[in-house]
């Protein structure tokens, strides 16, 4: 009796210690809320500084639902917990952040809490902007603050329990999130360092480009391995890059400001709205960054640099007449993708030689598939790249012919395994990357004509 | 020779297995409704329904096509019995030049295929990928919404059954 009472003891002792000791982990307080500041009482060069740096941060990508008010939220975030919602960060009173303190906005990027104490998802990668400084968040703070106020309600999450509930946030951050601001290293270069703060902090590479573990945390031993989004493969950025010739500086300064480079092919994807926004900041950034990155690729092996030779030299040679037709997949390569492919026609409105194609060459065909299937949309407003998507043209068997086929006579990788299975799921999926925002230039209301 | 199917017959053709699908149709079997505008699938002229999607017929190499249902704007409606999608067009005179028309019209046929009751947004989304220089967008729209009318009735009538499988 008296053990048993004991043990009892014990265990409600242990219940309550452990509810204190997780609500003191998980309990955040409420910050006050604000009336919405004017936006004229900010000062317009934090504004255009904030501009840049969200510029920097890519943040209309996730906070936009294509053809939609920019900044308002709402699009559907695909992880394999559940659908999580990008939120509105408009400054509306109501659905936005309108109502936030900069401190409460300070806090959600230091350490992922909203203004009423609730823990956000690391959808939101806070744990890349806590590296970001207090200044350039003050900035981002002006710029948002000042940007037209949407209201839209944000959709509620679709994860199922314990996940729906927000508290088990806090454990995830106990576990994976290092506090603090970016730290120079005194070794490296300023611009080494500036490249740096911003891949590690504001633009957050690592969200999309470094492996997750089966928590949904970056896996800080594989940084920049390769990783998961929207159903692309975002490639390894690291040693392990599967480019076919490898990354230096000037490569990537160019491919990040203009989208493309003659050696490594558009940018598109995902990709397409970071390069997008990377052409409107301060290139002193972007270079800052190839600085950093170049360094993360590491010098590229001699092997790697005798397969970059070889793929440039092949292509530089006369052009071969395309190849032999004795497969299915030859034949439609020939006929199908050749006459673009296999032009010479400089990029970007030619089509890369697959020799050089990272999607070709990477570890798996997710890429290749969606870009076969669905092809590149023009950009709106903007001269681009395009080319048409086969999805209607080909059946299953015909583009994994032509995927087995560019796999063998492209690059020096085995086969690529599951190919049929990822056709079917790329056929299922619509990415985000490639939906269709609905023309903006053509009003349904023609008596709106004259309006923006 | 390769047999191509083009609106429900069979048509031996002789030309090169990687001759686009276009140049067969206008060439080869004299169907002229599917346009040569780009050559490179970028303005939707030469839009045609295969098994019942719509395709770029000038980037589409014949191979593509064994065993499959090519449908031409011939095969929806006669000048004596134009299709649903045909009247609706002629209805709202949503032709100008009517150059981009026929690659519109398969389009939203398809659309109209898999959607009977389109929205405006969906319309527009689905024919993004035609150019029109005319600027006759708005009428195109509401030909597209009448079209999707008529066929709700079209077993009333004794045209065409509208298209591929």
């Amino acid at each position: 009796m008296t053990r048993t009472r004991i043990i009892a003891g014990v265990v409600v002792a242990l219940l309550v210690g452990g509810g204190v000791a997780g609500f003191a982990v998980a309990w955040r307080p409420a910050i006050s809320a604000i009336e919405p500041p004017a936006p004229p009482s900010f000062d317009t060069a934090l504004v255009r500084r904030g501009r840049d740096l969200a510029a920097l941060g890519n943040c209309n990508d996730c906070h936009t639902v294509r053809g939609g008010k920019t900044f308002a939220g709402g699009l559907a975030v695909p992880t394999p917990f559940g659908t999580i919602y990008s939120s509105n960060i408009t400054p509306d009173a109501d659905t936005g952040i309108g109502r936030w303190p900069e401190m409460a906005f300070r806090r959600a990027m230091r350490s992922g809490v909203d203004r009423d104490g609730a823990h956000l998802y690391p959808t939101f990668p806070y744990d890349h902007f806590t590296n970001v400084t207090d200044e350039d968040d003050r900035a981002l703070y002006a710029y948002l603050m000042t940007r037209p106020a949407v209201h839209a309600p944000t959709p509620a999450n679709k994860l199922a329990f314990p996940l729906d509930q927000r508290f088990v946030v806090a454990g995830w951050k106990l576990l994976f999130l290092r506090r603090g601001t970016y730290q120079p290293d005194g070794t490296k270069s300023v611009e080494w360092n500036r490249g740096a703060y911003l891949v590690e902090g504001l633009a957050h590479c690592g969200a999309c480009h470094t492996p997750r573990n089966a928590l949904g945390a970056e896996r800080v031993s594989a940084s920049f391995a390769g990783g998961d989004v929207d159903n692309w493969n975002a490639y390894a950025i690291n040693a392990r890059s599967p480019s076919p010739v490898p990354w230096n500086t000037e490569a990537l300064f160019s491919y990040l400001r203009q989208g493309w480079h003659p050696d490594h092919g558009v940018a598109r994807g995902p990709m397409a709205e970071v390069v997008r926004n990377l052409s409107s900041v301060d290139e002193k950034d972007v270079h800052a960054i190839a600085v950093y990155m170049t360094s993360v690729f590491g010098p590229p092996t001699p092997d790697h640099i005798r397969r970059g030779d070889e793929v440039l030299a092949q292509i530089k040679s006369p052009t071969v007449p395309s190849g032999p037709t004795e497969t299915a997949g030859a034949a439609i390569y020939a006929a199908a993708c050749a006459t673009c492919h296999e032009t010479g026609r400089a990029l970007p409105y030619g089509g890369v030689n697959l020799g050089l194609s990272t999607a070709i060459s990477g570890p798996d065909p997710r890429n290749a598939i969606n870009i076969i299937l669905s092809g590149i949309r023009p950009v709106e407003g903007e001269r681009s790249p395009i080319m048409p998507g086969f999805a209607n043209a080909m059946t299953d068997d015909q583009v994994s012919a032509v995927l087995s086929y560019l796999r063998s006579r492209f690059s020096n990788q085995p086969a690529w395994t599951g190919v049929e299975k990822t056709i079917e799921d790329a056929r299922r999926t619509q990415t985000v990357s490639l939906q269709t925002p609905p023309p903006r230039n053509a009003p349904a209301d023609p008596m709106q004509r004259d309006k923006p | 020779m390769t047999t191509l199917k083009v609106n429900g017959h069979d048509h031996q053709v002789d030309a090169d297995a990687d001759t686009p699908l276009l140049y067969v149709l206008r060439d080869d079997i004299k169907l002229n409704a599917a346009k040569f505008g780009c050559g490179l699938g970028q303005c939707g002229a030469c839009t045609v329904i295969v098994d019942g999607k719509a395709v770029l017929s000038c980037v589409t190499p014949l191979l593509l096509l064994e065993g499959k249902q090519v449908t031409t704007l011939e095969g929806l409606g006669t000048i004596d019995a134009p299709a649903p999608i045909q009247r609706a067009f002629m209805d709202e005179q949503a032709a100008q030049c009517g150059y981009c028309i026929a690659g519109m019209m398969m389009r939203a046929q398809a659309l109209l295929l898999r959607n009977s009751k389109p929205t405006d947004e969906q319309i527009r989304a689905e024919l993004e990928p035609h150019l029109c220089r005319c600027g006759t967008h708005m009428r195109i729209l509401r030909a597209v919404h009448r079209a999707a009318r008529l066929m709700d009735t079209a077993e009333l009538s004794t045209t065409t059954q509208g298209s591929a499988p």
